[in-house]
């Protein structure tokens, strides 16, 4: 089962954080691999918010051909971030690591920010599809305030290896998992955590509804809507659907993937749209084991579970500073001091939902309606 | 000079030429007669024959040869009469003294044609060879990667949609105080969906059936949502339905079908101001998996008082449906209309779907459907479809499978991005050799959002004794010796609705737990799993590479 540690702070903090969480949940084999994503960036990238961050790895070859079609596309270096390399035994480094902040071609200096993040999806896609097949160009993410590392290997040797205990690499929504790797080929872009458009999202388990919401997504004709090296980024493209595409609120994500029998739904106050939603969105019920931590463009947090819980996943923490974890130990290493007792364990209706900066937590029961842990 | 046809029996059929050959023991037999009474095409009959006979009375053996008059039971050679393996005979025989046996050797369809009429029957297919849906295998197994589901403990929903349903984007959905609502005041027209069960009961009407069999199905069916909770549905077939029913709130279980006699809809439209329920949905048959391109035919002897009633015709006059619909000319123009009609009729609060045969040009009346907002459903009936009456060569030779037809018109769908909006009903087929599960939960994800069953329900509540070798298949003269698609009281009476209800109800609720037996290890339980073609494999290349699944061998 993969490991998964999301924090989520009104401070800035360093994503070692996240990885000795991942660390101390470690049971058995845990290299196939780490995906880091740091949302509000702090350190140098605090000055550069408003411009978009490509973050990925490419080749030398890779590096030119993704120089030539930025600067065609018209956008202008502003800034390179690239992580000190100290190599370590069984992580295979390649050429070159990067988190390279850009500004935007002239011609979108004053367009609209959906305009721009149109874009910046485009441009991502097409240095995807130009490196994809020889891996001289991996991209993960292409926009502002968003930065993400992924690499096979052990975790908190991946954090050595990337250099981060020495680092001033820090954020205030850091999200990490340590994959473990029992199904598919290893490919850094079936890494989580997942990101698109603001949105971003991480999982454990096996989505057996994989082909079915596919197929849905790739239906709508969204060109973000593509990849699915792995059968959960598609539990960020419906978090990115639901709430972008079709505008509602986080809370529907849960009635989406978990949608209620025809009986609970009745108890609804909002049973008449519940009621369309579920069968409109058919397709996009999962039927886990699934435990889903996801962020949203605003910062706020959440994690839900598949309609039966079948997988573990506790919230806790300070005001100030939440942990959202895969299991109770790595919610002991990230915030040891915490009152315990409050800790949250969502059960299947459940949605917890952490304000930005850890403010407020919440948990949405999909037949109970709100209650306020924290706020 | 006498002809030597007259000498040599050379104008009769030999027993070899038979698809049954009766196989019956003298010294079994107490001539008790129930055999000959019973058979319904009169295929054997009491004779009387001289014997020589061998025999000896005596303490010791004293053989001697003796002529004796005996009466025996003798299988006829008329074509007209020919056995047709029903073993109703066995069935009443006391003491196993006679069975009609299959002789896979029989010319019978070079002769079944006297009077320049082709054979006709009832029944199905007559292909005893696995159907493509027996050839699929569910090989996506969630074990140690994944704890699987626990088909005993865990919550189930085998639950589908009947109706058109609307893409999220075009819901008018608004957002009040972080909750999202129905924008009542849009003007959007909100098509009707209904949750059901997504295994029902397909087309079969009163006049096909008797009336016992119709009315066992139909308190099966309402035993089933009011007692056991499962809204499983069922057909009326095209003779409309009894005016009790339509009257009653049990009209909502029900689906109405119009085809193309339209037969029974006088009175279907007299009652709707006396309705106090909504139907299920309504179905516009267009053609018929068994017999494409072919009508209806219920036989003047069939169209008694009650038949006449329900119907709204007189009694004893055949009762033909033509093969099209008269009114129609185009799919564009007539059958939109029709569809408009159907849904005005109940205000737009019923969902309609038009029923086909499975052809390949399928995929040309589903995109007609998909760009006619008001068609519900589109409901493929596959070349394993049954009939009560049919050509043979309609039945055997016309058609098209179930699997590939279905699987088609659903990446047709999923290409278009629209495979949730119009739900595919796949029948013809399911449970043709018994695996009723196993068959509709490959149909599911192969992308149907439901499966229709006729033939299997009739064997399994009624024990109808049809099969793929020609057994029995008489529904078309209403001598069916089960009482199932008869309206000869003499024999529908041997048919208890009680207890078709009964079966009805058990076949259904086995049916409940063998699908949570596939689900539940491929880690399904909340949705249908719809289109989950990952879960299929086929130990045939050439099938898996039609279906697009995967080849397991």
């Amino acid at each position: 089962m993969c490991r998964l540690a999301a924090l989520t702070s009104e401070e800035y903090i360093s994503p070692m954080e996240n990885i000795l969480a991942l660390e101390t949940m470690k049971e058995g084999h845990d290299g196939s691999g780490m995906g880091l994503i740091l949302k509000n960036l702090g350190g140098e990238f605090e000055e550069l918010k408003d411009y978009p961050i490509l973050s990925g790895i490419c080749s030398k070859d890779g590096l030119h051909a993704m120089d030539d079609y930025l600067n065609k596309a018209g956008f202008k270096l502003q800034y390179t971030w690239t992580p000190k390399i100290r190599p370590r035994k069984g992580i295979v480094r390649r050429d070159y690591y990067f988190a390279r902040v850009y500004d935007y071609p002239d011609e979108y200096r004053d367009k609209s920010f959906e305009e721009k993040e149109d874009l910046l999806l485009r441009t991502r896609i097409a240095l995807r599809k130009m490196g994809e097949a020889d891996e001289s160009i991996i991209v993960f993410s292409f926009y502002p305030d968003i930065l993400t590392l992924k690499e096979v290997g052990d975790p908190l040797e991946l954090g050595e290896f990337f250099g981060l205990d020495n680092s001033t690499l820090k954020a205030k929504i850091i999200f990490a998992q340590g994959r473990q790797n029992t199904n598919y080929a290893i490919n850094l872009y079936a890494c989580h955590p997942f990101f698109i458009q603001g949105y971003g999202s991480m999982t454990n388990g096996e989505n057996t509804a994989f082909v079915p919401i596919r197929e849905f997504l790739t239906g709508k004709g969204f060109h973000g809507y593509m990849g699915y090296n792995s059968d959960s980024e598609v539990f960020t493209h419906i978090l990115h659907y639901t709430c972008r595409m079709l505008g509602l609120p986080l809370i529907y994500y849960k009635d989406v993937i978990t949608p209620l029998k025809a009986s609970e739904i009745e108890e609804r106050e909002d049973r008449e749209v519940v009621w369309h939603l579920k069968t409109a969105l058919r397709p996009l019920c999962i039927d886990g084991p699934n435990c889903v931590i996801g962020f949203t463009p605003d910062g706020t947090c959440f994690m839900v579970q598949d309609s039966k819980k079948l997988r573990p996943g506790v919230v806790g923490g300070v005001k100030g500073k939440y942990a959202l974890m895969s299991e109770e130990c790595g919610l002991d290493s990230a915030i040891p001091e915490r009152d315990r007792s409050l800790d949250i364990f969502p059960m299947k209706y459940d949605m917890v939902i952490v304000s930005p900066e850890a403010k407020e937590v919440r948990v949405w029961n999909q037949r109970q309606g709100w209650t306020t842990t924290i706020s | 000079m006498e002809p030597a046809a007259r000498l040599d029996n050379n104008h009769q059929l030999a027993l070899k030429d038979f698809p049954y050959i009766i196989r019956w023991r003298d010294d079994r037999c107490k001539r008790c007669g129930r055999c000959t009474a019973v058979c319904p095409m009169l295929s054997i009959e009491p004779a009387v024959v001289l014997q020589r006979v061998v025999q000896s009375e005596s303490p010791l053996p004293e053989p001697k040869a003796v002529r004796k008059v005996v009466t025996i039971v003798r299988q006829v050679t008329d074509i007209n009469r020919y056995c047709t393996g029903c073993a109703t005979c066995n069935l009443v025989c006391p003491n196993d003294a006679i069975e009609p046996e299959y002789n896979p050797q029989h010319k019978f369809l070079f002769h079944k044609n006297r009077g320049g009429h082709p054979f006709r029957r009832g029944g199905r297919r007559n292909d005893p060879a696995p159907s493509t849906l027996e050839r699929l295998k569910f090989t996506r197994i969630s074990m140690l990667t994944d704890p699987a589901l626990d088909a005993g403990r865990h919550e189930f929903r085998i639950r589908t949609y009947l109706g058109r349903i609307l893409p999220p984007e075009e819901l008018p959905i608004r957002i009040v105080n972080g909750k999202a609502e129905i924008d009542k005041t849009s003007g959007k027209f909100i098509p009707p969906v209904r949750e059901i069960y997504p295994v029902m009961i397909g087309s079969m009407s009163i006049g096909a059936l008797s009336p016992t069999m119709w009315e066992g199905l139909a308190m099966g069916i309402t035993y089933l949502n009011e007692v056991e909770g499962m809204p499983v549905v069922m057909c009326s077939g095209e003779g409309g339905m009894p005016q009790r029913l339509l009257r009653s709130r049990f009209l909502k279980y029900f689906i109405p079908q119009i085809a193309s006699g339209y037969f029974g809809w006088d009175e279907i439209v007299r009652a709707i101001p006396h309705m106090v329920e909504d139907p299920c949905a309504i179905e516009i048959k267009y053609g018929q998996g068994a017999k494409p391109g072919d009508g209806g035919l219920l036989m003047a002897h069939k169209v008694l008082k009650l038949i006449s009633e329900i119907r709204g015709v007189p009694m004893g006059v055949d009762l033909p449906s033509p093969p099209t619909h008269q009114t129609k000319y185009s799919i564009e123009e007539s059958v939109a209309k029709m569809i408009q009609s159907m849904s005005m009729a109940w205000g737009f609060r019923v969902p309609v779907y038009p029923k086909i045969s499975g052809s390949r040009t399928a995929k040309a009346v589903l995109n007609n459907l998909v760009r006619n907002p008001y068609a519900a459903a589109l409901s493929i009936d596959g070349e394993d479809g049954g009939t009560g009456a049919a050509y043979n060569v309609s039945m055997d030779k016309m058609g098209h499978p179930i699997a590939s037809n279905v699987r088609e018109c659903y990446l047709d769908l999923v290409a278009q991005g629209k495979q949730n909006e119009l739900p595919l009903i796949a029948a013809g087929g399911a449970g043709k050799q018994g695996n009723l599960a196993a068959n509709a939960a490959a149909l599911f994800m192969l992308g149907a959002s439901a499966v229709s069953i006729g033939k299997y329900i009739m064997q399994a509540a009624a024990g109808c004794f049809g099969d793929e070798y020609n057994r029995c298949n008489v529904c078309n003269l209403g001598r069916c010796p089960r009482g199932i698609t008869t309206q000869d009281p003499r024999l529908y009476r041997r048919l208890d609705p009680d207890k078709v209800a009964e079966r009805v109800v058990e076949v259904f609720k086995s049916l409940d737990v063998e699908l949570k037996k596939i689900f539940a290890p491929m880690g399904r339980s909340t949705e249908l799993p719809i289109g989950m073609s990952d879960g299929l494999s086929a130990d045939d290349h050439a099938v898996a590479e039609r279906l697009q699944i995967s080849y397991a061998c």
